[in-house]
């Protein structure tokens, strides 16, 4: 089983179980988890996101025997961002990126957000988007989710782009924009399940994207894991279906690369 | 990396094994024996944002889900139509009349609890006895109205809820972008619980913000934190286990506008004890609907 979804050490405003790297590997082991791609709590509010990046890919090389795949963050609004996305394709040599652009402040209509994602995706790196981290009604300082919409003609201007958006549970609204209808089908466009809600829920936003383009993401240690895991449970997917999120859709993206 | 179909279910039941879930036979028969096995009530559920055009039908939805998760039980209230403002008590009977359906379609799995508006204080004491004391429901709530759990227009009815050992489920709210007109919060139920001592108040949702919800209920020994509807943030019920203990913490879902996983979730991930998860998911519940339930001759 592949988690895309994890971020090691502190979460800002809360002591949790696994904010620890080690501890956290080995939960996620004890669940049945193989690899775990992730980021760092610390880049929701550090300004120096090379020191961020370098202690990420630090724990991961260090913790678990390659069990955490590192995402770097950049943050298109720091000066020289150029120089974090450098580092994690070049120095420490990562497969994707995470944006977090609800916590920094852009949205993802802005020149430096197009920028950077289309940079990455020249590096062939895969370019996570955490849409939000937490309910907006429980937040200590409400930050509105992103909205994903600008990225529609991205995505179909470059099929070779790879873009997997993380926490966001809007997808199978009803009054979805048009934008969000061409995500929703975009053959480069991934879907990770964390914020996936309500009865039924994993089954229609298979319907609304694709079985072969949504995966598996706890949001741990934020999120209790369990919670994702019987999601998959739940939705009674046939076995197919089930390998695929659980571990094969993941897989085939790291490939593609 | 590479996972083969018995490797999937391998890991899914090693996952919910992990959990503390049940494992279902085809899935695994021995894994089934081999982990604790809880008795999972629901004391929040509603027949909202499911398919189906009947309760019937709707109420199948849940009970396929139900099975999934090895979850026994529902206490189903409101919430077949969205929300109503200022529902009438024409509207509030419809409702309880499309709950009665489920529940009767299915009642070894549910138990019906009964919606009121109290801004229709009389229409709401005449609801309550036409289902609950002349009919099959065993709790009150969720009450999720216009009219904030404080108001003296609550007291006639908790007073009647007490007469017959009901339990009472308010809906709470403590939103960082602002409440509802109407929205209750744990504040206000706090209120309420000092009005009557006697009263078994539900703290629905623990107001969202449970850090804030927990510690304003804490000093309220008859109100309980309810952990439904919300994101399955980690330490929720650690903390409240540790500040209410576990006697006062239950398990809800607010199914359909959530799923069970999710919310079951916030109680198997929990550190800790088997016991704690046990009243939690269940134990507590049904102490507190044993006497109406007894009392009905239901138990």
């Amino acid at each position: 089983m592949i988690d895309t979804n994890v971020n090691l050490f502190r979460w800002p405003y809360r002591r949790v179980v696994g904010d620890d790297p080690e501890t956290l590997a080995t939960r996620l082991r004890a669940r049945g988890v193989t690899q775990a791609w992730a980021c760092s709590y610390e880049a929701l509010l550090c300004h120096d996101m090379a020191g961020v990046n370098l202690r990420l890919a630090k724990a991961c090389s260090q913790v678990g025997a390659g069990f955490f795949l590192p995402f770097g963050c950049v943050n298109p609004k720091l000066p020289a961002w150029q120089e974090d996305l450098r580092r994690c394709h070049e120095v420490h040599r990562m497969a994707g990126i995470r944006l977090f652009p609800n916590c920094h402040g852009y949205t993802l209509a802005e020149p430096e957000s197009l920028e950077l994602i289309s940079e990455a995706s020249r590096r062939n790196l895969i370019v996570q988007i955490a849409l939000s981290m937490e309910d907006a009604r429980t937040q200590q300082n409400v930050i509105q989710p992103a909205d994903p919409s600008p990225l529609a003609d991205l995505l179909a201007r470059n099929p070779r782009m790879q873009i997997m958006f993380l926490n966001y549970g809007a997808w199978t609204d009803d009054d979805a924009s048009e934008a969000i209808a061409r995500i929703r089908k975009a053959e480069n466009a991934y879907f990770e399940i964390a914020m996936n809600e309500g009865v039924g829920g994993l089954a229609r936003l298979m319907a609304a994207t694709s079985p072969s383009r949504v995966v598996f993401g706890s949001h741990a240690p934020f999120f209790y894991f369990e919670s994702a895991l019987l999601k998959v449970r739940e939705a009674g997917l046939p076995a197919d279906q089930a390998m695929a999120l659980l571990s094969g859709n993941a897989q085939s993206l790291l490939r593609s690369r | 990396m590479s996972l083969n179909r018995r490797a999937v279910l391998k890991s899914l039941a090693a996952g919910v094994i992990a959990a503390g879930a049940r494992i279902d036979a085809e899935q695994s028969a021995s894994a089934a024996n081999a982990h604790h096995s809880f008795r999972i009530w629901d004391i929040h559920s509603h027949l909202g944002g499911l398919p189906g055009n009947t309760p019937e039908e709707r109420m199948e939805v849940l009970i396929r889900d139900m099975d999934r998760l090895g979850i026994e039980r529902l206490i189903l209230s409101q919430g077949f139509d969205e929300y109503i403002e200022h529902a009438t008590p024409e509207q509030v009977r419809i409702e309880n009349d499309r709950v009665l359906r489920a529940v009767k379609r299915f009642p070894d799995r549910a138990y019906a609890s009964l919606y009121i508006n109290p801004e229709h204080v009389e229409a709401s004491l005449q609801e309550f006895d036409r289902c609950v004391r002349d009919g099959p429901m065993i709790c009150v709530g969720e009450i999720e109205t216009d009219l904030r759990c404080n108001a003296p227009q609550l007291d006639p009815i908790v007073e009647r809820a007490v007469s017959m050992n009901v339990p009472i489920l308010q809906h709470t709210w403590l939103n960082s972008e602002g409440n509802g007109p109407g929205e209750s919060t744990p504040y206000d139920i706090v209120e309420l619980a000092k009005r009557h001592p006697k009263a078994q108040l539900i703290c629905g949702h623990t107001g969202g913000n449970w850090e804030l919800g927990i510690r304003i209920i804490r000093d309220s020994k008859n109100v309980y934190a309810e952990i439904a509807g919300s994101d399955p943030t980690s330490g929720f019920v650690e903390m409240a286990v540790r500040e209410l203990g576990a006697e006062r913490v239950i398990y809800g879902s607010d199914v359909g506008g959530r799923c069970f996983a999710s919310q079951v979730a916030k109680v198997l991930g929990a550190d800790i004890p088997d016991e704690a998860k046990e009243l939690i998911l269940g134990g507590n519940a049904r102490r507190l609907l044993e006497p109406v339930l007894r009392a009905k001759g239901m138990a």
